[in-house]
């Protein structure tokens, strides 16, 4: 532990990439990341996330950009002197070498001897909790352990970053939580600076000290796990982070800080503008999450009728039409004696708070 | 990866259905070669009496030897060629985008489309005194007399590798198209070169592709009568040939079927050394 070495620090300076046949795959992406930080890319299948991984890797040379690492610019570097560690999706291990040849064959190719290699590829396993494998063949061994191997084979060569592509997809649910805390616990131990590319916005925040969100290969947010949850700056960020519940209407009068807007659903609320300044009179959407939503007696608030109640344990989901006939979610907390909602009961909603409500303009 | 495919039990499948092919190899393959067994045990033309007599003529005679050391020999060199002019391509084949690969797969698949004597008379042309190399070579003032390319054992390799190339470079291209890519950016990004990873690692994962590739290949090149007796002309004397004249020529049929009887148990060799190295190279599953 005394000798963790701090992590270098990775600068992704305004990369652009296209594809030869000229469409963007990533856009202008600028992430500033620390020695020792875990980022995650977060975003859907084809936003960029992996393009921009291969980027840093040295797969793909970018259109325009740098790649920095510490003190260096690398793009010149092809991927092998780099020195960046890759857990590949489906771990790519060698399926002809031994887990022992596997961790070792970074150390083979700098060319450290036999004796060190298969010390140092022992001490490797040990720290991923695999010192009986050392003789087995990758097919032998289970997901979880393969990638346990795999990152084993990455540390191996002390990478300056380490790069997990989408690292727990292939993993059952619970195996995965447990892999995650085991990324966490190493990355811990190793100090290195790591970047965890994912579609899964829950494995994002659990395990990210920043989280950059993509979407059509342009960056939407790059923030730590509540300031995208609680604070997005996109309504995409707002939607594809978390469940929301999006409601349309218009800007009745808005500052820098508090906007007030009247929503096709009835009733003014305090939003916040999420998005920059709001123009009144504009169309806005408003993104209130179902756990931020609450029913109120008076008649502040919107009208609506419920529909369907959910119990899925800790809370309860109601699906409730509103004035305008669409249909919003509210998450209820349960506590003590919740008030059973019958099917057709008349409600009134309101946020908890007006900074819980994010205002976006209103895109066509 | 890793993960093996649930295989399904061949035994599970109804055997039945492979009865009219077996029939068909027991009637036309069996049943003859047996045939040929039996006669070989002859030591006179006549078939009047018993022995082991050809197979001792065979192999105390250095002629003999010398025909079937050669003919083993050719297979080797043509197997040599084929594999070093067939991986490259097999290997080109799974980088190219899809357009390429069509190309690619009509250039290795377009000498299965021709007859092999159409084939081998086109190298006749091509290696002959007067022929494409010979007059090209003349006129460019770098050689002065003709190069004996033809009937040499030269021109019979480079003759039956061009033919029996698409048996090299389908298994390998096949072979190679198993391995996931993924593998060679691990290597690389692991700190190797593209040597190192292709020797540790492309090279040992596409050896199923290799030994299938050297097995078909070596087989049908030291059976090719036709490209050998043409290419190989009258001074040059394979099994094939040796057996022809033995038969037909000279009438020797027990003497011709001992031929045939050593000629096949050495080929049967040949191969079972591949099929042997082959299971062991199964052991790395690398395109399970």
């Amino acid at each position: 532990m005394a000798d963790a070495p701090s992590g270098r620090s990775l600068v992704v300076d305004a990369v652009t990439h296209r594809y030869p046949s000229g469409a963007l795959a990533v856009e202008n992406i600028n992430l500033d990341i620390k020695g020792g930080e875990i980022i995650a890319l977060l975003g859907p299948s084809g936003c960029g996330k992996t393009t921009l991984l291969r980027i840093i890797a040295g797969f793909i040379a970018q259109t325009q950009g740098r790649i920095i690492i510490g003190d260096d610019i690398v793009d010149a570097l092809p991927p092998n002197r780099r020195a960046v560690g890759i857990v590949f999706q489906n771990y790519a291990l060698f399926p002809h070498l031994s887990i022992s040849e596997n961790v070792a064959y970074g150390l083979a190719a700098r060319g450290i001897d036999k004796a060190t290699r298969q010390r140092e590829a022992q001490r490797l396993l040990e720290l991923v909790q695999l010192p009986t494998m050392a003789e087995r063949l990758p097919r032998q061994l289970s997901g979880g352990q393969q990638q346990r191997v795999a990152l084993a084979r990455a540390l191996a060569i002390k990478p300056s970053i380490l790069l997990l592509d989408e690292p727990f997809a292939a993993l059952d649910k619970n195996l995965r939580l447990d892999m995650q805390i085991e990324v966490k616990r190493l990355q811990r131990v190793s100090g290195i600076t790591t970047l965890i590319v994912t579609h899964d916005q829950e494995e994002a925040l659990s395990m990210a000290d920043r989280v950059a969100v993509l979407s059509h290969g342009q960056l939407e947010q790059f923030g730590s796990p509540s300031d995208v949850y609680d604070r997005p700056q996109t309504l995409f960020v707002n939607t594809f982070v978390g469940s929301t519940n999006r409601m349309p209407g218009v800007v009745v009068s808005a500052d820098r800080t508090a906007a007030k807007v009247r929503l096709d659903a009835g009733a003014e609320i305090i939003a916040r503008p999420a998005g920059g300044a709001l123009s009144e009179g504009g169309r806005v959407t408003v993104c209130i999450r179902p756990e931020h939503l609450q029913f109120v007696g008076d008649e502040t608030g919107f009208a609506g009728v419920v529909g369907m109640s959910l119990p899925l344990g800790a809370t309860v989901v109601h699906e409730v039409t509103t004035a305008d006939g669409s249909g919003v979610k509210v998450s209820q907390a349960r506590i003590g004696e919740t008030r059973a909602l019958t099917n057709g009961a008349a409600v009134r909603l309101a946020p908890l708070a007006p900074s819980l409500a994010n205002a976006f303009p209103a895109t066509l | 990866m890793g993960v093996a495919p649930a295989a399904r039990d061949v035994t599970s499948y109804g055997m039945g259905l492979a009865a009219p092919l077996a029939l068909f190899f027991l009637v036309f393959f069996v049943a003859p070669l047996l045939q040929l067994f039996w006669l070989s045990l002859h030591n006179d033309t006549a078939g009047l009496h018993w022995g082991l007599g050809q197979y001792l003529h065979f192999l105390t005679d250095p002629f003999s030897l010398g025909v079937l050391g050669s003919t083993l020999l050719l297979g080797a060199e043509v197997t040599a060629v084929c594999l070093v002019l067939g991986f490259p391509i097999a290997w080109l084949y799974q980088r190219v985008g899809p357009k390429l690969q069509t190309i690619i797969i009509l250039i290795v698949l377009l000498p299965l489309l021709t007859s092999v004597v159409v084939r081998t008379f086109a190298w006749i042309v091509i290696l002959g005194r007067q022929g494409i190399i010979n007059a090209t070579l003349q006129s460019l003032g770098i050689i002065d007399t003709p190069l004996k390319l033809l009937y040499t054992q030269f021109g019979v390799v480079i003759a039956l590798a061009q033919v029996q190339m698409p048996l090299m470079t389908l298994p390998l291209i096949t072979a190679l198209g198993r391995i996931d890519p993924n593998l060679d950016d691990a290597s690389c990004s692991l700190g190797a070169g593209s040597w190192r990873t292709f020797f540790r690692i492309v090279l040992p994962l596409s050896l199923p592709g290799i030994i299938a590739g050297c097995t078909l290949t070596y087989a049908a090149a030291i059976t090719a009568f036709i490209t050998q007796s043409l290419v190989g002309g009258g001074q040059m004397l394979f099994m094939p040939m040796y057996l022809y004249q033995q038969a037909s020529t000279l009438q020797n049929w027990p003497f011709a079927a001992a031929i045939s009887i050593i000629f096949l148990l050495a080929v049967l060799a040949v191969v079972s050394v591949f099929t042997t190295l082959g299971r062991m190279s199964r052991g790395y599953g690398g395109a399970g």
